[in-house]
């Protein structure tokens, strides 16, 4: 009876001490803030209810502080995966439902992957222990099924999350409404990126008038929509400038196609893929476009990439483009290669810090999130990693990762499988090694 | 008759360095190679970090290349006349070759013209040779040849149990893919294990739709050849007509005699062990399992029956065979005594197949398992060309073998490092710092390439 009392009362004491007002400073390191202070040398940060409270080189610690020892690591900000399908899909192939991906016309811009999120996925922790902190979820558009039915051009709304293991995990619904044009467009259109075009206008039209006009709609005194009440619902915000359209395309003229559309409708939007974005840097900057990109993605792979070139992520950000790092080989299953996206980067031409900004803060602006997170200074959410060394560098990996200012678990899936084949044989199959 | 004779009798004593094209050895092989190196200077690259390939790392070294051969590796080399490389705070290292390529058969653009990797029309289709699909102008190899690579195998894909042939090739430009060809490089077959083709021809309604359709697949097709075999054989004896030439067949022979090399494309460990009985069953060695993303699961019988594991650093996940991927697989398949490589299957991944290792390094070190460059060298070097049968030419820097060659900025495993200079027969065929005198394809005419793209 009391043995078991006690151990409530410890079990109670460790619950309050996750969840109240627990000091950490991590003291020392060289701190690549992201933020105004640029980097300091030996700095020490506080984190105070999960909230970075300071960042200094004289910040001293509070007493009953949790120290943590960072003296010859470097520091930074939680990275941010900019585009993806975290928490969407376990295995891409033929093994369960791809909850990103929608096919028919069902819903368009509705379509809302943030309620099908899955913070418990397999794939978070395989890429939290390697820095990645925050994640867009994307829906996706993919082709014909077996049944011929394919995904939209209008994919539906993105979301913003935490990888972290404590609750809440959507940090931002509806952060963006994703569409498909150029070639990928033209494939869910009727194979002519006009089509695809005429698609989006044509949504937005409809959503213009069903805002004009919703009561008259209601009573069903307006003729009908070809979208649903929960797409027209969903593009106001794309209609107010809240949600940026989030635009699959690569080819040069079809972003210049896409900039009179965001000026005409006075819409905002991101490119994602945007291989030939270089070429127009300069307007994408004046019209306040930014990119994620690959920037290893340097060959011609198809006729909408012809222009790929190796060094563009430094020709958008030296025009004032801000870029994220969205990758083929740094997506969902590998989001944590950003980080090799960004060190490439650096080698043809990008300086240092602009690579870790467009995998920190960059992100965190491009979504509107720049207040909470993005970056190492006081009133932000505590999202840092502790690296022995260049966190862009292939053979450095975390030593510790703060979520919301939680240390997190540095296991996975994947290092649970390698600790079971690293130990000898043991006369017993695998399976007995756990 | 009598020419299929003389050719069983030459087929049975044949080792790699005869040619496995065609019937008998008093027929010109078809689609021979055409290779001829570029003309190149005697060439000396001093002061480096020099990582040979054979598990030697040299400071402070030098290199001589003349008449597309290296001369001598060693400290204080001197050449009256050669052309000097200031190579002092750079690393060398043999040219980087990758095992696993579908350049040129699936190339850039990747319109649905040139899918070309692929005969997905019958489950066993050893008759097709991807040499015939290669595109040479994709501009895939260019970029590859900026990432150090100067040899690799293109291979036929894996919608089939049996693909069909690989070919490698020098990565040169050339008008033609004879032109290309490595000489007496032996042929691959590319085999294919698991999802791909049971989903294939599963979506057809025809066998295979199961793991256990692919099996009875491959004994099917191993059965057929031994029996082609065995009738020529008999023919050969005066016991018996032979049958009529079968390509299909020919090239399954060409393995169960040991000339043509077997490119098991195959994830898991399980199947990897019923390959091998397989293997073992008709009489033939599985060269490498490539995409082996589970080959840490079985390293140690990987060891004993002497098959390599070509790898991906860390691709995971896209399909459920791929589901158990750890980033140090290579790491436990090296430290199992096997042969470990990374290799790419990717028209990206191949522009840095030294960034691929380096992961495997770091991943390693941290659960205490030391990798140090002249270790994980060859895992892009040595250890494929032992895999593609080429390793007494290429694969390391030793005095007499071919002059393939990378100058690298500095330590190949750092992000930041990129290949510098890429000699391929001791020609320089890639200049990082002077693109003018790059290759460019006829595709990327007119392109970004020429200002800093494929190029």
């Amino acid at each position: 009876m009391n043995r078991s009392l006690s151990r409530l009362t410890i079990f109670a004491v460790f619950l309050g001490g996750l969840a109240s007002s627990q000091t950490t400073a991590i003291v020392g390191g060289t701190v690549h803030t992201v933020g105004p202070a640029g980097t300091i040398e030996n700095a020490t940060i506080i984190i105070e209810d999960r909230i970075i409270t300071a960042v200094g080189k004289n910040v001293a610690a509070p007493s009953g502080a949790t120290i943590i020892d960072a003296a010859g690591k470097i520091v930074t900000p939680g990275l941010f995966t900019p585009y993806g399908q975290l928490g969407l899909e376990e295995v891409g192939l033929s093994a369960g439902s791809l909850d990103a991906v929608q096919r028919g016309k069902q819903f368009t811009a509705g379509f809302d992957v943030a309620d099908a999120f899955n913070p418990r996925s397999t794939l978070i922790p395989v890429n939290r222990i390697e820095g990645v902190t925050r994640a867009l979820i994307a829906p996706q558009a993919q082709g014909p099924d077996d049944e011929g039915n394919s995904s939209h051009v209008i994919s539906g709304l993105a979301a913003v999350v935490n990888l972290g293991d404590q609750p809440e995990h959507i940090d931002r619904r509806a952060a963006a409404v994703v569409v498909n044009l150029g070639e990928g467009g033209s494939g869910l259109a009727g194979e002519s990126r006009a089509s695809a075009l005429l698609v989006l206008r044509n949504a937005l039209d409809e959503a213009i008038d069903y805002r004009a006009n919703k009561s008259a709609f209601e009573r069903g005194q307006r003729r009908d929509y070809e979208h649903s009440v929960a797409d027209l619902e969903a593009l106001q915000g794309v209609l107010t400038g809240d949600t940026p359209l989030l635009a699959n395309v690569e080819r040069a003229s079809d972003m210049e196609v896409l900039i009179r559309l965001t000026a005409e409708y006075g819409i905002r939007a991101i490119i994602k893929g945007g291989t030939e974005a270089w070429m127009i840097a300069n307007q994408l900057a004046d019209a306040n476009i930014p990119v994620l990109m690959g920037p290893t993605a340097n060959l011609p792979s198809n006729f909408d990439r012809i222009n790929a070139r190796r060094d563009a992520a430094g020709l958008l950000i030296s025009a004032g483009v801000q870029v994220g790092f969205a990758g083929s080989q740094s997506q969902t299953h590998n989001a944590r290669n950003i980080t090799q996206s960004a060190g490439n980067a650096v080698s043809e031409g990008l300086p240092w810090d602009d690579a870790l900004r467009a995998i920190t803060l960059s992100p965190a602006e491009i979504y509107g999130l720049a207040d909470r997170i993005g970056s190492i200074e006081a009133g932000k959410e505590a999202d840092i990693v502790i690296w022995p060394d260049d966190p862009l560098e292939l053979t450095n990996y975390p030593e510790t990762v703060f979520i919301k200012g939680y240390a997190i678990s540095m296991t996975s899936r994947q290092t649970l499988l390698r600790d079971r084949y690293l130990q000898s044989e043991s006369g017993k199959p695998p399976a007995f090694r756990h | 008759m009598t020419r299929l004779f003389v050719a069983l009798a030459t087929v049975a004593i044949c080792l790699a360095a005869c040619n496995s094209g065609g019937p008998d050895n008093d027929t010109p092989e078809p689609f021979a190679s055409r290779y001829q190196p570029l003309p190149g200077n005697t060439t000396l690259l001093s002061g480096a970090t020099i990582l040979t390939g054979t598990g030697s790392r040299l400071e402070n070294a030098d290199i001589l290349l003349s008449d597309g051969k290296i001369i001598a590796v060693g400290v204080g080399l001197d050449a009256d006349g050669a052309e000097a490389v200031d190579a002092s705070d750079k690393w060398i290292t043999p040219g980087v070759i990758d095992i696993h390529s579908h350049l040129g058969v699936y190339p850039s653009p990747r319109t649905k013209s040139h899918s070309d990797t692929n005969e997905a029309t019958s489950p066993v289709t050893a008759e097709v040779w991807a040499e015939h699909s290669v595109w040479p102008h994709d501009p895939g190899f260019v970029t590859a040849l900026a990432g150090g690579v100067t040899s690799l195998q293109i291979l036929p894909g894996s919608a089939n149990l049996i693909g069909g042939r690989g070919v490698t090739l020098k990565n040169v430009p050339g008008r033609d893919v004879q032109s290309m060809k490595f000489p007496g490089a032996p042929h691959g077959l590319k085999m294919a294990c698991g999802e791909n083709p049971k989903r294939v021809y599963g979506r057809k309604d025809t066998a295979p739709s199961t793991r256990m359709g692919n099996v009875a697949g491959y004994r099917a097709a191993w059965i057929e050849a031994a029996d082609y075999r065995d009738k020529m054989e008999a023919a050969a004896n005066g016991e018996g007509e032979a049958p009529m030439r079968d390509l299909k067949l020919e090239t399954l022979v060409g393995v169960l005699n040991g000339e043509i090399l077997v490119h098991n494309h195959c994830y898991r460990g399980d199947e990897m062990s019923i390959m091998l009985d397989i293997a073992e069953e008709f009489g033939y060695k599985v060269t490498a399992f490539h995409h082996a993303v589970e080959a840490y699961k079985v390293a140690d019988l990987l060891a004993e029956k002497g098959t390599c594991a070509a790898m991906w650093a860390d691709w995971w996940g896209f399909k459920m065979e791929a589901y158990d991927g750890i980033r140090e697989n290579a790491a436990l398949v090296d430290r199992a005594g096997a042969c470990a490589i990374i290799h790419s299957d990717d028209a990206i991944g191949i522009q840095r197949l030294n960034q691929e290792t380096a992961k495997v390094m770091g991943a390693a070190a941290r659960v205490g398992i030391d990798i140090p460059p002249e270790t994980a060298v060859r895992w892009i070097t040595s250890n494929v060309a032992k895999s593609l049968g080429i390793d007494d030419v290429v694969g390391t820097l030793e005095a007499g073998k071919m002059a393939d060659v990378v100058l690298w900025s500095g330590n190949p495993f750092s992000v930041y490092t990129r290949a510098e200079l890429v000699y391929i027969d001791g020609a320089l065929i890639y200049d990082r710092n002077n693109p003018a005198t790059n290759p460019v394809t006829d595709f990327s005419l007119g392109t970004s390439a020429l200002t800093g793209g494929a190029k």
